[in-house]
């Protein structure tokens, strides 16, 4: 068997089978439609509603509701990137309770590209949902108004960000007993980061306790660097460092999380079978 | 004598549970070992060690002499392994299926391709290839799971029950596919709660029963442990009963029992279908009318019940419980 392997060195093999595995994902995309199609509906629902549901009731300065979708649009790149996060949390714990991990494991593939190839599928999701959410927002009123270097630096930051959040939801997936619990779990942590964040509201608005966590929140920071990077209207709760930051400490915040989780999760997914669970 | 699959004292607790208790076991290359249990008596803990899925908490095991928990990618590269589950993506097709695990094996495009039409056509799936596996039968689904095991052309196979949930006759067809496996010369080390599977493809068994190895041997040698064939009658009537048993202690080469109001002679023999016939004979030759006669030999059934004092069926109801929480747990 051996002699039919070219000797290759180690990164070389991570590159190839991340890709087999990513591939593996991306097929799956095509085969269940519906899927893209909810994961793109959503954050086009959340747009409309907040645009003109909530909207007028939530004032962020000069400009009324045409300045509020400006403000929110951001918020949803945010937002999007978040929820998304939840689907590779039940994807793993699918896979696990029908023995797919335990494939993998018993392959003599890298064990970093099972994750690896998942985290890059759902990356390509993810970049598929926000063309398909600033078309959606240039629709509502949304535009980016910073240069082309600043508008690219934003894309760039929120696709880093996205792909270092979903080794987080990696990491909670492979902790998870069953695709059941994955799916409330999966999301429990994500909803109070989400909208306890300036995503949909001000911080100023906020109780005054709550607003420090606010503005540290990596959501907030998130948000409120892609609206300094399309120069968006991004009401300021005061001179904190976060809120002068915003985008060194996104960058920063999507670095440390993938320096933490990333290996953190490998390393569960090397010495812990999962067994299928079903 | 080498060894294909070598384990010795393997113990594994699963928090309070032990799991393991000790574990020796021995695969002469080249041959199928099945190990025999009931749910919860270890047999897929074992399996999950020497694949290199779980690490043991002492107690070392070797494949091919790599040991499984120093140099799993050496492990990795001459195992296959099938689960108790079809361990293939349902969204993707056959097809993709296995060109995706034979590029995870690291093959070229090309040979993955290739090896992939190859199983396809030996397990008979040539047709379904390009159709989602959501729509196989669990037939097809577990011979396609086993067609990904084989990607490699691994040298020794575990295989963890599987023919768990198939009906008679695709159970029979993996039989024979994993006996054509077999003649082959790959190892097989195969667990299963079927009696008549481990009877059928395993030329020797191991039997597990809480964590320990309790017996081992062939089919035969385990079978002689609780005696060996039976001729078991019934006779028409009762008035026959005596003049029946007088006839046919001769043939006996033991103790005959007998229960006067079942109108049921057993008797222990030696020459196996030689004895029917005579029993036969000597029932005709006295005029006594028989209502049933047969050769019975022991099942691994009956190995089970006087090994364990228990059958192995009867046990499933209350392991599986414990098995499930072991499952849940990492």
């Amino acid at each position: 068997m051996t002699s039919e392997h070219a000797p290759r060195p180690a990164i070389g093999w991570l590159l190839t089978d991340t890709f087999a595995v990513a591939r593996r994902h991306l097929l799956k995309i095509t085969r269940v439609p519906e899927s893209l199609f909810f994961a793109l509906i959503q954050p086009v629902m959340f747009v409309l509603l907040f645009a003109f549901v909530f909207g007028g009731a939530i004032n962020v300065g000069e400009g009324g509701a045409r300045a509020y979708r400006e403000f929110l649009i951001p918020g949803i790149f945010a937002q999007t990137v978040m929820f998304a996060v939840a689907g590779i949390t039940v994807g793993i714990t699918e896979d696990a309770s029908r023995g797919i991990m335990d494939r993998f494991r018993s392959l003599p593939m890298k064990p970093g590209a099972v994750l690896g190839g998942h985290t890059l599928a759902s990356l390509l999701q993810n970049t598929l949902v926000l063309v398909m959410l600033s078309i959606t927002g240039l629709a509502v009123g949304w535009r980016a108004h910073g240069s082309i270097g600043e508008t690219l630096l934003a894309y760039v930051l929120l696709a880093t960000f996205a792909y270092a959040i979903t080794w987080v939801g990696a990491w909670i997936g492979l902790h998870m007993p069953n695709p059941e619990v994955a799916g409330t779990a999966g999301l429990a942590w994500i909803f109070p980061l989400t909208f306890a964040s300036s995503v949909f509201t001000p911080i100023g608005t906020m109780p005054g306790w709550l607003q420090p966590i606010a503005q540290w929140n990596p959501v907030s920071c998130l948000a409120l660097a892609s609206r300094t990077l399309f120069h968006n209207p991004l009401p300021l709760n005061g001179n904190s460092f976060p809120e002068q930051h915003a985008v060194a400490l996104s960058f920063g915040w999507a670095f440390l999380l993938l320096a933490i989780f990333a290996p953190a999760a490998v390393r569960y997914f090397k010495t812990h079978s999962t067994g299928g669970a079903a | 004598m080498t060894y294909a699959i070598q384990a010795q004292g393997l113990v594994k607790h699963f928090g309070e549970v032990k799991a393991l208790n000790g574990v020796d076991l021995e695969v002469e290359q080249g041959t199928v070992v099945g190990l025999l249990g009931p749910n919860g008596s270890g047999k897929t803990t074992t399996v999950r060690i020497l694949s290199t899925l779980l690490q043991a908490d002492s107690g070392s095991g070797t494949i091919g002499g790599f040991d499984v928990a120093t140099q799993p990618d050496q492990v990795r590269e001459v195992i296959g392994l099938t689960g108790q589950y079809s361990a293939v993506d349902q969204y993707l097709t056959g097809r993709e299926n296995l060109e995706l695990f034979g590029r995870l094996f690291h093959l070229s495009k090309k040979d993955a391709v290739s090896r992939a039409d190859e199983l396809l056509a030996r397990f008979d799936l040539t047709d379904a290839a390009d159709r989602g596996i959501k729509g196989y039968s669990g037939g097809m689904r577990r011979r396609l799971d086993l067609a990904a095991s084989l990607i490699g052309r691994p040298s020794v196979l575990f295989l963890d029950e599987p023919t768990t949930g198939l009906d008679p006759r695709s159970r029979q067809g993996m039989w024979e596919v994993i006996q054509g496996l077999v003649a082959e010369g790959t190892t097989v080390l195969l667990t299963t709660q079927y009696l008549e599977e481990a009877d059928q493809l395993a030329s020797r068994i191991v039997v597990l029963d809480h964590g320990s190895v309790i017996a081992q041997g062939t089919s035969d040698q385990l079978k002689s442990q609780v005696g060996g064939d039976r001729i078991e009658l019934v006779v028409n009537a009762s008035s026959d009963f005596d003049r029946a048993v007088a006839a046919v202690t001769p043939i006996a080469s033991g103790a005959v029992t007998s229960t006067q109001v079942e109108r049921r002679i057993v008797v222990p023999v030696s020459t196996g279908s030689t004895a029917l016939v005579q029993a036969v004979r000597a029932m005709d030759e006295s005029g006594i009318g028989i209502e049933d006669i047969a050769l019975r030999r022991p099942t691994l059934d009956d190995v089970f019940l006087s090994l364990t004092g228990h059958a192995a069926e009867e046990e499933t109801a209350t392991s599986t419980k414990s098995r499930r929480s072991r499952a849940g747990r990492k």
